[in-house]
């Protein structure tokens, strides 16, 4: 019985696919509610052609692409992370298709393109990025809302905030390169890593924070801006806002190479960029900023303005220098920060008691100490020399198949991480002994 | 590399042993098709993705990246933590699921079934709502923790660190200890506790020294499955943020966008390695000892009365454990009615919104669960059965070799095993049609049987091990061929067993999610686990994706219970049968 249900069963689902002519298959890791809202209103005005919505978080969705013979991938990329795309372009896995952009929105924002230079991907939707918190849990650890990245660093706010890894979420490595940029490579990391201090955790998911702050596990996130306004349209506790230093980028939709219905998977591609697409980014579920100037649309009052949000920003963002530096960057977060954390909180609240203590009855020779201490926990363990050296990044570009550079890498990774630890040990040390000098 | 050359490999070998009676043939034919279905669906596709860990750039073979993989303290450190909080939740699993298992088997206990059902519950915590429900219950501001805070001024940090894995680690699995001892346990000859009772064993001494070893199988393959489990959980210590575990440092190096670092794949293969050790060291455990009784159903343990305040101290421990391990289900039952629930011990307001939308959305998805579900656990226990039979009752050369082979499917994270059926399978059209397979959900059934026979066949192993071989040589002696004495003497008397291993293939199966975002390539073929991946991954979506959650619960809890009577009916049967 159990095999003739089986074999009815493989008769269904033969059948359920011979229907393929006029579907657009797109494979993407947005929300459920924003590929509906474009689903219904896709098909409403295009009869005739069906959408199917593959959604896959970023991994599986490259792995898919890469593993499925031409002829019979989905038809369209819909994805937040740029890294991704790069990924994919990289593999020859994406189709030009500049007949679907849109002419009516800007080439740039602020001073990042729109699109991608070599025009395999484009931008559909905007993203900033800033800090999102739940207004109970402040509320009820007698805290104020933050506005700045520095105000993070506030022993106040130590254990209630949370981030996602650089090195697994593209939005957070953004963040970070945007900070390393906005305040210099040595500066930049000093901030990060006193942030860091105070930081509850490091999820492996961006979803993750804006989850773990809706439902008053963490105080405050840093997050991508739709994380922090679709909690707040949605009814929960939470408010979001950008710090002056912010960069405010695409999110990107591309035609994949080998699908299988080109035609009809671009005339989507135009449908998102057009002006009744970049209209639906308004919804307050799904609460995008679009790329199409708000002279053309009607957006909602008190709905932050991407052009304005980017002109605010102070920092001019430079995605080839991002680029060139990315593993450095990740590796030593992961390395410092995601793998480190008990040391790194460990050597932070010792400095933060410290400082405290010193506060009250002042000591120079504990003051010194506990500059030392700031200095060994906060200093990056890659000098500025260093990441603009072509030939140390270059290392890191290769690939670990080959042993040797596998070997390599894995001794500089090695180095970071005693080193870490090390320093948060001996800090936390001086922080200590810091504090019983001002008793 | 493709299935013919693998079926090809396995026909070769098959003839180098021939087999002496035409009696054997059916069981070498059973070993052959068995091999080959370990090694076209787990073999072969696991292999055409963790070569990686065994080849240099240029595709020579070197050992270069293990060398590696041990100079690095961060990887030693992961092993180690694995290694502790492994043991540490066995030992705390069992000593939830044994005073469960033995209140419930050896006493008159009002309720007893139902206790044996929500006691499996915890199994199936559907990806992300438990996680997420376990924080709003347990967590730095979840509802036990805002009262202590409240009340008492203070906060248990249950939830962080590797104690926090443990905890949730313990509560998740001790199911398979529960369900194994209770089917071993049914299977003691009660004549064994009236000796012990005759020469005066009594009370404790009487469990310790009589009853527990005799229901070992049970519990040693109820303990192995949690340890091998909790060695190569990922998904537990992801949500909770601890990384220096192993399983988690394979998996942030395989899945990270544009890195392919051998190092996440040498970790796989340690993985594999260690969890087929952790068996073979069980294997050795058992090994030369007799656990079988001869006499089957009629005189089970006898139920005993307890009294008035044994049976009150019995209510109280079964319910404060059943209230922990419960607790996140009870937070998705909210969840699913919830509007909003923020830093808060109860939701703000309640609705049945969310059932509607799931009803409306997704009914296709629960008939999708069952059907692979269902599928899938019907082979493994098909496959565990045989391999059970074939290691313990015959002496073909390299049966233990199924065993290992099949166990290491624990594991291979999901990820990867669907990643090498998307190149196994590349351009394979399913059979008599021109539909390529990877278009289709029979991948998705597949990897589900093959991920979570380990479990099924642990428990037909166990029950197994408690058949006398003499019941058997009775049935043939008295003319029965090798295939009349399986199906009348052998299956009937392991069907508890089987049905253990059947439900916990069928519920874990049901909350799969590495493999099935991988797989499914339609919306009209996503079981629930995906639905609810979808529903999770927005804030809008938490009610929905919890609501499905509770359908999720609530489908394979009816699926449990009526297995759980069906076999309760067939003993009635059994005994009423004999004399």
């Amino acid at each position: 019985m159990r095999l003739t249900s089986f074999a009815l069963a493989l008769g269904l689902v033969g059948a359920s696919l011979a229907a393929q002519a006029g579907t657009v298959t797109v494979l993407t890791s947005f929300p459920k509610e924003l590929t509906t809202a474009y689903q219904k209103a896709f098909e409403a005005a295009n009869p005739g052609i069906k959408l199917e919505i593959l959604n896959k978080n970023t991994v599986a969705s490259i792995a898919y692409v890469r593993e499925l013979p031409a002829g019979q991938r989905p038809d369209v990329m819909w994805a937040s992370a740029p890294d991704a795309f790069e990924v994919l372009a990289r593999n020859k896995l994406l189709a030009p298709a500049p007949d679907t952009v849109n002419p009516a929105a800007p080439a740039k924002i602020g001073n990042y393109p729109l699109n991608d230079p070599q025009g395999l991907y484009y931008g559909q939707a905007l993203a900033g990025y800033g800090m999102m918190w739940n207004t109970r849990y402040l509320a009820a650890h007698k805290l104020t809302a933050p506005k700045e990245w520095r105000d993070l660093t506030k022993p106040e706010y130590f254990g209630h905030v949370a981030i996602s890894s650089p090195s697994r979420s593209g939005t957070t490595q953004l963040t970070v390169e945007t900070i390393l940029q906005g305040e210099g490579w040595e500066k930049g990391w000093t901030l990060l890593l006193e942030m860091m201090g105070n930081v509850a955790a490091v999820t492996d998911r961006s979803f993750g924070v804006p989850d773990g702050v809706n439902n008053g596990q963490y105080g405050i996130g840093i997050v991508i801006d739709f994380f922090g306004l679709a909690g707040k349209y949605s009814g929960f506790p939470v408010d979001f806002v950008y710090p002056s230093m912010t960069a405010v980028v695409p999110a990107n939709i591309g035609l994949l190479a080998g699908g299988k219905n080109a035609e009809e998977a671009k005339k989507f591609m135009r449908f998102t960029m057009s002006k009744e697409g970049q209209q639906l980014l308004f919804d307050p579920k799904i609460s995008r900023l679009p790329i199409l100037p708000y002279s053309q649309l009607k957006a909602p009052a008190n709905y932050p303005d991407p052009q304005e949000v980017a002109q605010r920003a102070k920092v001019q963002f430079d995605s080839d220098l991002a680029e060139a530096r990315y593993q450095v960057v990740t590796g030593l977060f992961d390395q410092m920060v995601t793998f480190r954390l008990k040391e790194l909180q460990g050597s932070t609240k010792a400095i933060q008691a410290a400082e405290a203590a010193l506060k009250a009855k002042p000591n120079p020779r504990g003051r010194e100490l506990v500059q030392q201490a700031r200095s060994l926990t906060y200093s990056p363990l890659v000098s500025a020399q260093n990441v603009k050296d072509d030939q140390f990044l270059e290392l890191f570009r290769k690939s670990r198949r080959d042993v040797e550079v596998s070997k390599q890498l894995s001794g500089i990774e090695q180095l970071w991480a005693d080193k870490a630890r090390q320093n948060y040990a001996r800090a936390t040390q001086l922080a200590t002994e810091a504090r019983s000098l001002a008793k | 590399m493709s299935t013919s050359s693998a079926s090809g490999a396995a026909a070769a070998a098959l003839p180098a042993a021939r087999p002496r009676t035409s009696r054997e043939l059916g069981l070498w034919l059973a070993y052959g098709l068995i091999a080959v279905f370990l090694i076209a669906f787990l073999i072969v596709p696991i292999g055409l993705v963790i070569y990686t860990a065994f080849v240099d750039e240029a595709g020579g073979l070197t050992l270069g990246h293990f060398g590696n993989f041990f100079e690095q303290t961060i990887f030693r450190e992961s092993f180690v933590n694995s290694l502790i909080v492994s043991l540490a939740s066995v030992a705390v699993a069992t000593v939830i699921a044994v005073p469960l298992a033995y209140l419930t088997v050896r006493f008159e206990f009002r309720g007893a079934l139902l206790i044996q059902t929500l006691g499996v519950l915890p199994l199936i915590m559907p990806p992300f709502v438990g996680a997420v429900a376990m924080q709003l219950i347990f967590g730095r501001s979840g509802s036990v923790n805002l009262l202590l805070n409240e009340h008492f001024g203070f906060t248990i940090p249950i939830m962080d660190g590797l104690v926090g894995v443990t905890f949730v680690e313990s509560i998740h699995y001790f199911p398979f200890i529960l369900l194994n001892l209770v089917a071993a346990m049914r299977n003691i000859d009660g004549a064994m506790e009236e000796s012990a009772l005759n020469l005066g064993a009594r009370g404790w001494r009487l469990f310790r020294r009589v009853i527990f070893p005799l229901a070992m199988p049970g519990y040693l393959a109820g303990a192995t499955l949690v340890f091998v489990k909790v060695f190569d959980d990922l998904g537990t210590p992801l949500v909770m943020g601890v990384t220096n575990m192993l399983a988690p440092q394979a998996y942030l190096r395989i899945t990270s966008v544009g890195l392919d670092d051998p190092q996440g794949y040498v970790i796989s293969v340690i993985m594999i390695a260690f969890s087929i050790l952790a068996l073979w060291l069980a294997a050795l455990v058992m090994k030369g000892k007799d656990y079988t009784t001869l006499q089957k159903g009629g005189s089970a343990l006898q139920k005993r009365r307890l009294s008035g305040w044994e049976s009150l101290l019995a209510y109280g421990w079964i319910g404060v454990v059943l209230l922990i391990t419960l607790a996140p289900h009870i937070g998705i039952l909210l969840m699913s009615v919830a509007k909003v629930w923020s830093f808060s011990v109860l939701p703000d307001a309640y609705t049945l919104e969310h059932y509607a939308t799931v009803f409306t959305d997704s009914p296709q998805m629960i008939e999708n669960t069952l059907l692979y579900c269902g599928l899938a656990a019907g082979l493994d226990i098909v496959i565990g059965t045989a391999i059970a039979y074939i290691i313990l009752r015959t002496r073909l050369p390299g049966r233990q070799m199924l065993d290992y082979l099949a166990s290491a499917a624990l594991a291979i994270p999901g990820l990867v095993l669907a990643i090498g059926y998307l190149r196994l399978f590349r351009g394979v059209n399913l059979p008599f049609s021109d539909t390529p397979m990877v278009n289709t959900w029979v991948l998705i059934m597949l990897a589900y049987a093959v991920r979570r026979l380990p479990y099924a066949l642990r428990s037909c192993m166990a029950a197994l091990q408690q058949v006398h071989v003499s019941l058997e040589e009775v049935a043939q002696s008295l003319g029965a061929g090798r295939l009349s004495t399986i199906r009348r003497v052998v299956v009937p008397l392991m069907a508890g067993g089987m049905l253990a291993g059947f439900v916990t293939s069928f519920i874990t199966a049901a909350v799969e999610l590495s493999a099935t975002i991988l797989l499914t390539s339609a919306q009209s073929q996503a079981p629930m686990s995906y639905g609810i991946y979808l529903y999770m991954q927005s804030i809008s979506g938490r009610g929905p994706g919890a609501a499905l959650g509770v359908l999720a619960v609530v489908v394979v809890a009816i699926g449990t219970y009526l297995s759980h009577r069906f076999v309760e009916r067939t003993r009635a049967t059994v005994a009423s049968s004999q004399p």
